[in-house]
């Protein structure tokens, strides 16, 4: 080919609201990256695409059901889930998905997020961790490292932060993956798994936020944080029997090991309400 | 064809493909990502800009015939907006 | 189904458990809630129902999740509630208003408990009903009822259901802990006599060029696209367009937020409820509502036994707010009388709309306001003639 071709589609836009993009996320953010595995996994899922439902809370990641052409619902920060949950029970063979960010889903949310691992309600969690809150400009979330400079830690984060793969794994989920934007394969992989594994299952995805952490911490644009995950990736087994705890933690200002890979993958039975056989009821008063 | 110590018993069968890679310009945000990670480096960012000012890749000299349709271009974008296609293979 | 939905015949009922059988009969088939007294009896018992009847009953971690789950069943398609008290429904409002963004339909039952704060968990109050109305941010608007008996936690959790799904908004049933936990006569009326009002649905097919929140009809509401159907709908608590898309223009928030506000004022009349007792003659008005307008009603008849015009207008829908009959009054009544178990709420709302004096009884909770407070401030009002200020007269 002597030179690109402009193209009036793109193979995915099917499933995107077309007449909303160029979408709001800033050059070099990762998120477009998850939202187009997310996309492509639903093309090979082989459910109806009226049967897929995405839920998202407030935040950078929050926006893609607005840029999905599917049934979408923006809901409230920190409460996908819980809607989630609902809308799953009243419609099992809905394939529900909830994509949100490390603030949205850990902090705000973070005891719907545990409750729904634990009860093993058959939802879908896709979990962008870009280390901060980016949407309102940068400032500090539950999974800042220690030490990073954000808005509002303009003195290094006095705080520890949550380690995610293990925080789920605890909480009962029983598929939890950790990969970075720039594992698209394996993310779109992953997520095409977990469409076909019932119960509740989480994976994180590390993506650049070169605006809002990047720049606060030395990380240059987006490519630059990219590099750096192919740089420092290494894959692991199993928590807590192959990846110690230590190894799953993540500071992108340090040149360590990032572990990522299939940390769990367990069948637990999945959370159904109540069904009574047709038994005659006793009358009651 | 690089020449290898062992050849591949079925090497004459072997066939390389061949992408054309596809863009909308408007939705490129100059981020990168294509030019940086392709494995051929087929791209690389050019002079033109779109309507918002951003530089939008182009095939880099020499490199017309590299694209091997990895679509790993079309996996790094953040922005839906470029692809390939494969053309035919040598 | 192992159970019947609607128990039809009479029945010796909870208040709480009245409320639960009014919602199974009117189609409710998801709960989420959470255990707080005085209001768990309504959880108890709809989970031990909702299985009977092909429904879904959760308990969520908190009230917050539970308000959640139901807009999210709600947008399933399924009539959804929760049931609450004071420190839960706080803990809701802010997604009252995802409800209303969303004008995805929800009901919520409070059963008030003295407050604020922990308060009173097991005794009874009415200071939430500002809340009801104006507890999460910004413009908008919501119909609330205030059941007085247990029959009435029947009734009205069926009303609430028509009145939500009919013009897709968040619905409340404030009763209190009194009417909540006492036992009464509840008649349940045969299956094809309890009301329904559907939702108003999509008559074209899924194509582009549909728009989820283009309101046609002059009664403000668009159809409703439940989940699952092929209509790929977009539904935000961002300021959206009539596609559903966020849309952060001035005009189309105005236009919006205009819109939400306006189709429950102009739907008023299908919403407002009230009853009146000795109205026709009475020139001292009593208002009162849920259980305190028990002892209104008393005190009113022992003032006219005693010879005093006095007359009960109860408020069975706190909001949209009863104005057309008070101002009906306002051209015969010298004076108002407001009794509620707060300090001073309704009473606010009915200043607004009538120009003579409106005199308090109060009490901040805990016990029911007898009649005594009341008759005695009607006689007061009957004995100092026109010239009374407006003044609260707290009980003991």
């Amino acid at each position: 080919m002597a030179h690109t071709l402009v193209a009036e589609k793109h193979p995915l836009d099917d499933l995107i609201r077309t007449d909303r993009m160029p979408h709001i996320w800033c050059p070099g953010c990762g998120i477009g990256i998850v939202m187009r595995c997310y996309a492509q996994a639903i093309l090979e899922s082989g459910i109806p695409v009226e049967q897929h439902v995405i839920v998202s809370g407030i935040g950078c990641a929050a926006r893609t059901p607005g840029y999905m052409n599917l049934d979408s619902y923006h809901t409230t920060h920190g409460r996908p889930i819980p809607f989630a949950t609902g809308l799953k029970l009243v419609k099992p063979e809905l394939m529900v998905t909830v994509f949100s960010g490390d603030g949205d889903l850990a902090a705000i949310g973070g005891n719907h997020l545990i409750h729904a691992a634990r009860r093993n309600v058959d939802i879908k969690v896709i979990c962008i961790n870009n280390f901060n809150y980016g949407m309102t400009g940068g400032q500090v979330g539950p999974t800042t490292p220690l030490g990073a400079k954000t808005t509002t830690t303009p003195y290094g984060n006095p705080e520890y932060p949550f380690n995610l793969p293990y925080l789920l794994a605890a909480a009962g989920a029983v598929f939890v993956s950790r990969w970075t934007a720039i594992h698209a394969r394996q993310v779109k992989e992953d997520i095409l798994y977990t469409f076909h594994k019932p119960g509740f299952t989480f994976i994180e995805v590390l993506a650049p936020c070169p605006v809002g952490f990047g720049k606060s911490n030395n990380l240059d644009e987006g490519v630059e944080e990219m590099w750096l995950y192919r740089r420092r990736c290494v894959p692991a087994g199993r928590v807590p029997e192959e990846t110690p705890w230590e190894a799953l933690q993540v500071d992108l200002r340090e040149e360590r090991p990032i572990v990522v890979g299939r940390f769990v993958d367990e069948d637990r039975p999945v959370y159904r309400p109540v069904r009574l056989e047709d038994k005659p009821s006793e009358h009651r008063g | 064809m690089k020449v290898y110590a062992r050849q591949p018993v079925d090497l004459h069968r072997m066939r390389v493909p061949r992408g054309q890679v596809y863009l909308i310009p408007e939705r490129c945000k100059g981020c990168r990502m294509c030019v940086d990670f392709c494995p051929q480096q087929v791209l690389q960012v050019s002079t033109a800009r779109n309507s918002k000012g951003y530089h939008y890749p182009e095939v880099a000299p020499g490199k017309e015939d590299a694209c091997v349709n990895c679509q790993f271009c079309m996996l790094m974008c953040p922005e839906f907006a470029i692809f390939s296609v494969e053309v035919d293979s040598l | 189904m192992r159970g019947r939905a609607v128990l039809t015949g009479e029945h010796f009922m909870h208040g709480d458990h009245a409320c639960t059988e009014g919602a199974i009969a009117a189609g409710c088939r998801f709960f989420a809630g959470y255990p707080i007294t005085p209001s768990t009896e309504i959880a108890e018992r709809i989970a031990q129902r909702l299985p009977e009847v092909g429904g879904v009953f959760i308990q969520m971690e908190d009230e917050i999740a539970s308000i959640l789950a139901i807009i999210g069943a709600s947008a399933a398609g399924a009539r959804a509630m929760s049931a609450t008290s004071g420190p839960g429904f706080s803990l809701m409002m802010e997604n009252i208003g995802l409800a209303v963004m969303m004008e995805i339909p929800i009901v919520i039952v409070d059963v008030q408990r003295g407050s604020p704060s922990t308060g009173l968990p097991t005794l009874p109050g009415q200071a939430d009903v500002m809340q009801a109305r104006w507890g999460s941010h910004g413009d908008y608007a919501i119909a609330a009822y205030a059941p007085w008996s247990p029959q009435e936690m029947f009734d009205l959790t069926v009303l609430a259901f028509n009145v939500a799904d009919r013009f897709r908004i968040p619905v409340m049933v404030m009763s209190d802990e009194v009417v909540g936990h006492m036992v009464e006569r509840v008649v349940i009326p045969p299956e094809e006599q309890i009301p329904r009002w559907e939702r108003k649905r999509p008559t074209v097919p899924p194509e582009n060029g549909f728009r989820p929140f283009l309101a046609e009809d002059d009664d403000l509401v668009p159809p409703l696209v439940h989940a699952g159907e092929g209509y790929r709908v977009h539904f935000t608590g961002l300021t959206h367009d009539e596609r559903g898309y966020p849309d952060m223009s001035a005009e189309t928030h105005h236009r919006l937020v205009t819109r939400l506000v306006e189709k429950v004022r102009r739907n008023a009349d299908a919403m407002v409820r009230y009853e009146g007792y000795g109205l026709e003659d009475a020139r001292i008005v009593v208002i009162s509502y849920g259980c305190t307008a028990r002892s209104a009603r008393r005190a009113v008849a022992q003032a006219r036994a005693a010879g005093i015009p006095a007359g009960l207008l109860r408020l069975i829908s706190l909001w949209p707010f009863p104005e057309k009959p008070l101002r009906d009054l306002a051209r015969q009544a010298e004076a108002f009388i407001v009794a509620e178990m707060n300090l001073g709420q309704m009473i606010c709302e009915v200043e607004r709309y009538v120009a003579q004096p409106v005199i308090g009884v109060n009490h901040a909770g805990g016990a029911m306001i007898p009649p005594a407070p009341i008759l005695e401030t009607i006689e007061e009002v009957a004995n100092r003639g026109a010239h009374i200020g407006r003044r609260k007269a707290s009980t003991g």
